[in-house]
């Protein structure tokens, strides 16, 4: 028998993740679709007749008009024009039980395209507690097409819907609509007057959601707890996040010395521990903060808070030229600029869209922190500032620098190089629930694995070459005489008017893999031999000027040091164009960031 | 009146959408807004007020004035 395929559609928030998961268990193939690099989440279930299922889950769609990149892979998936990604045999259609009135003419729309269809009345639990009364077998046959009541997150909730599924996967296909292409307004007329007649009882919006609203959404109260929440959320990131990076950075020595037991002495050794383990522990080293952040995310997303910081922030955005969608990719990009800058699929507007990605790397990521950690406690003093510390200020103004940076390029780009109109927004504000505990893991799990396996597979790659680099010709005598040393001393004229010497320069060179990787070669440079960064502090005090220093730090804050992040950037604006666009504006803004801190701490005297 | 000019707590009926612009009366009307709907300002957004929270029967939603502009409502 072969696998029936079912395309899951509906809009944004109406519970399409959670029902695939729900229904998939999580485990999800994903892929892209053809020519386009949207990704493809499908995967199987069984009916309870045995029969195999194959669900797509498809990007959130408002209507058949499509907007996004996302929204017009969903349109193209369900009307069939998908090239080689085959018709579904059927739409499974997701709509909030909640607010039948308003959404029921997506079911007309996808109804006219004849296809054979599902419509599911989601969230059933959460529309009855607020008193919302619907009759289904009256909706069913004004329709025409089986509807089922079910609430995605809970095994029972869905039982209803598997045995509906049965039947339509042995219903013959009906026959494509007359073709009258019937206005939008006048489907519209349709579906309120289907609303009328099968909602019985319809009490007004969810009062828990109005008083959450009164203070989340208000204009003064409104940006201090989303203030107050992104203070925990980056809070969580780094205290928590501490211990487990310690075990892991533990894990990896240990690793590399067990290996070290067992693989005699010689390159494949050095290859090994130095270049492979090394590498992939440099990444997963980031896990634990990168996990911590994806949590909050979605905890933020699943519970509707996430929309309603769009909404606040999008006055702010608007005035960049953004768009308040833009603030989640931007968010993403304070763990890593990869999933953020593939977040940016909901963003309609191809202009808007890149210059997310565009000004993504200037957020601090993750990787940017064991750098600053180094510099820090080696050249600013812990010197109390008022209530505050000096070093956490100086991080503190790392953090901003970035930020500040990223607005006024932004600002900058929208003037000229991707100028445009600035796009409407238009966006529902879920009602807000508590996520489901198992949603949420499976979720959770997906993101951070399909991290590791994105960055991870590319850095693994590159730190193979980098190793190479630093490891040969094998008569070097040290790393100055390898190939990355040598290729250090051509960078070292053009860097030394910022104030780097030829050990930075030295260093930076496998720090085009990964920012952190920087903080090992250094290592390597002044010869400390394994994980003391102590002892690494003091040789850099003894070797470094001040103005260097700050120069250095200056230099991370905007460098495009990871070759990860141009990769995933060149995929998502499919251009290597803009990638070397982006690639030249970061070098030069660093340069001059850095410059600029090296003169002006020579000429304060510091 | 338009349905920017609703003041916070205000309630109307919509009487029609972007009469003119084809490509917004799509957007809007795939939302959800249509004719006879009852909607409410909840409020606007913070620094200057340019992004608007309206509900759309029992839906939340955020769009900015000139988006609003173009839903005429009359007070319900």
């Amino acid at each position: 028998m072969t696998t029936f395929r079912l395309a899951l559609v509906g809009a944004p928030n109406s519970g399409k993740s959670t029902l695939f998961n729900g229904l998939t268990g999580g485990r999800a193939k994903v892929a892209n679709y053809a020519g386009v690099t949207v990704e493809r989440r499908s995967g199987h279930f069984l009916t309870p007749a045995g029969r195999d299922v194959e669900l797509i889950d498809l990007p959130g769609i408002y209507g058949l008009s499509a907007r996004s990149l996302d929204e017009r892979i969903a349109v193209d998936v369900i009307s069939g024009t998908a090239g080689t990604d085959a018709k579904p045999d059927a739409l499974l259609v997701l709509m909030d039980a909640a607010d039948l009135r308003t959404h029921l003419h997506l079911a007309l729309q996808l109804k006219s395209l004849g296809r054979p269809m599902l419509l599911v009345l989601n969230m059933i639990d959460l529309a009855s507690r607020d008193g919302v009364e619907i009759d289904v077998r009256r909706l069913e046959n004004l329709l025409g097409f089986p509807v089922v009541t079910a609430c995605a997150t809970r095994k029972a909730g869905r039982a209803a819907l598997l045995e509906r599924l049965d039947a339509l996967i042995g219903a013959p296909v009906p026959t494509a609509a007359s073709g009258d292409a019937t206005s939008l307004a006048a489907l519209q007329r349709s579906a309120r007057a289907m609303a009328r007649e099968v909602i019985v009882r319809e009490p007004p919006m969810n009062t828990v959601t109005r008083a959450i609203d009164g203070v989340a959404l208000h204009p003064w109260s409104g940006p201090l707890l989303l203030a107050a929440i992104l203070f925990l959320v980056f809070q969580a990131v780094f205290s928590w996040a501490e211990l487990p990076m310690t075990w892991i950075e533990n894990g990896f020595a240990t690793l590399g010395h067990a290996v070290a037991t067992h693989v005699p002495e010689g390159w494949l050794r050095n290859l090994l521990v130095d270049g492979i383990i090394a590498g992939i522990g440099s990444v997963i080293v980031f896990l634990p903060q990168i996990v911590i952040l994806f949590a909050f995310i979605l905890a933020l997303e699943a519970s509707g808070y996430m929309a309603r910081a769009a909404f606040l922030m999008d006055e702010m955005m608007l005035r960049v030229g953004l768009n308040g969608r833009a603030f989640i990719p931007l968010l993403s990009s304070f763990a890593c600029a990869i999933p953020g800058m593939m977040s940016t699929r909901t963003i309609e507007n191809e202009n808007d869209r890149l210059t997310t990605i565009l000004v993504a790397p200037l957020m601090t990521c993750s990787a940017r922190l064991p750098v600053y950690t180094l510099i820090i406690a080696a050249f600013i003093p812990p010197n109390a500032v008022g209530p505050f510390n000096l070093q956490g200020l100086v991080m503190f103004g790392l953090y901003l620098a970035g930020v500040v940076s990223a607005v006024a390029m932004a600002f900058l780009l929208k003037r000229t190089l991707t100028r445009g109109r600035p796009q409407p927004l238009l966006m529902e504000m879920p009602t807000y629930k508590l996520p489901d505990a198992r949603d949420f893991a499976i979720n959770l799990w997906l993101r951070a694995t399909s991290f590791v396996i994105r960055a991870g597979r590319f850095i693994f790659f590159v730190s193979i070459i980098l190793w190479f680099l630093a490891a040969f010709p094998s008569d070097a005598n040290g790393i100055r005489e390898t190939w990355a040393g040598m290729m250090g001393s051509w960078l070292e004229p053009l860097l030394r008017p910022i104030g780097f010497n030829l050990e930075i320069a030295i260093a930076l060179v496998p720090g085009f893999a990964a920012r952190e990787v920087a903080v090992g070669a250094l290592g390597t440079v002044y010869a400390i031999h394994g994980d003391d960064t102590t002892g690494l502090a003091k040789a850099l005090q003894g070797a470094w000027s001040l103005p260097t220093a700050l120069a250095f730090l200056a230099w991370y804050v905007y460098a495009p040091q990871c070759m990860a992040t141009l990769a995933v950037a060149r995929r998502e604006m499919n251009s290597w164009r803009w990638t070397a666009f982006m690639f030249i504006y970061l070098f030069a803004l660093a340069y001059v960031a850095a410059g600029l801190t090296y003169w002006t701490a020579v000429w304060l005297g510091l | 009146m338009k349905l920017h000019e609703l003041k916070a707590r205000q309630r109307a009926r919509i009487r029609s959408i972007a009469a003119g612009s084809e490509q917004m009366d799509v957007k809007l009307r795939e939302v959800g807004f249509s004719e006879g709907d009852e909607v409410e300002m909840v409020g606007a957004g913070p620094l200057g007020g340019r992004t608007l929270a309206v509900r759309l029967n029992r839906t939340l939603i955020a769009l900015r004035t000139s988006e609003a502009e173009l839903v005429e409502v009359e007070l319900a």
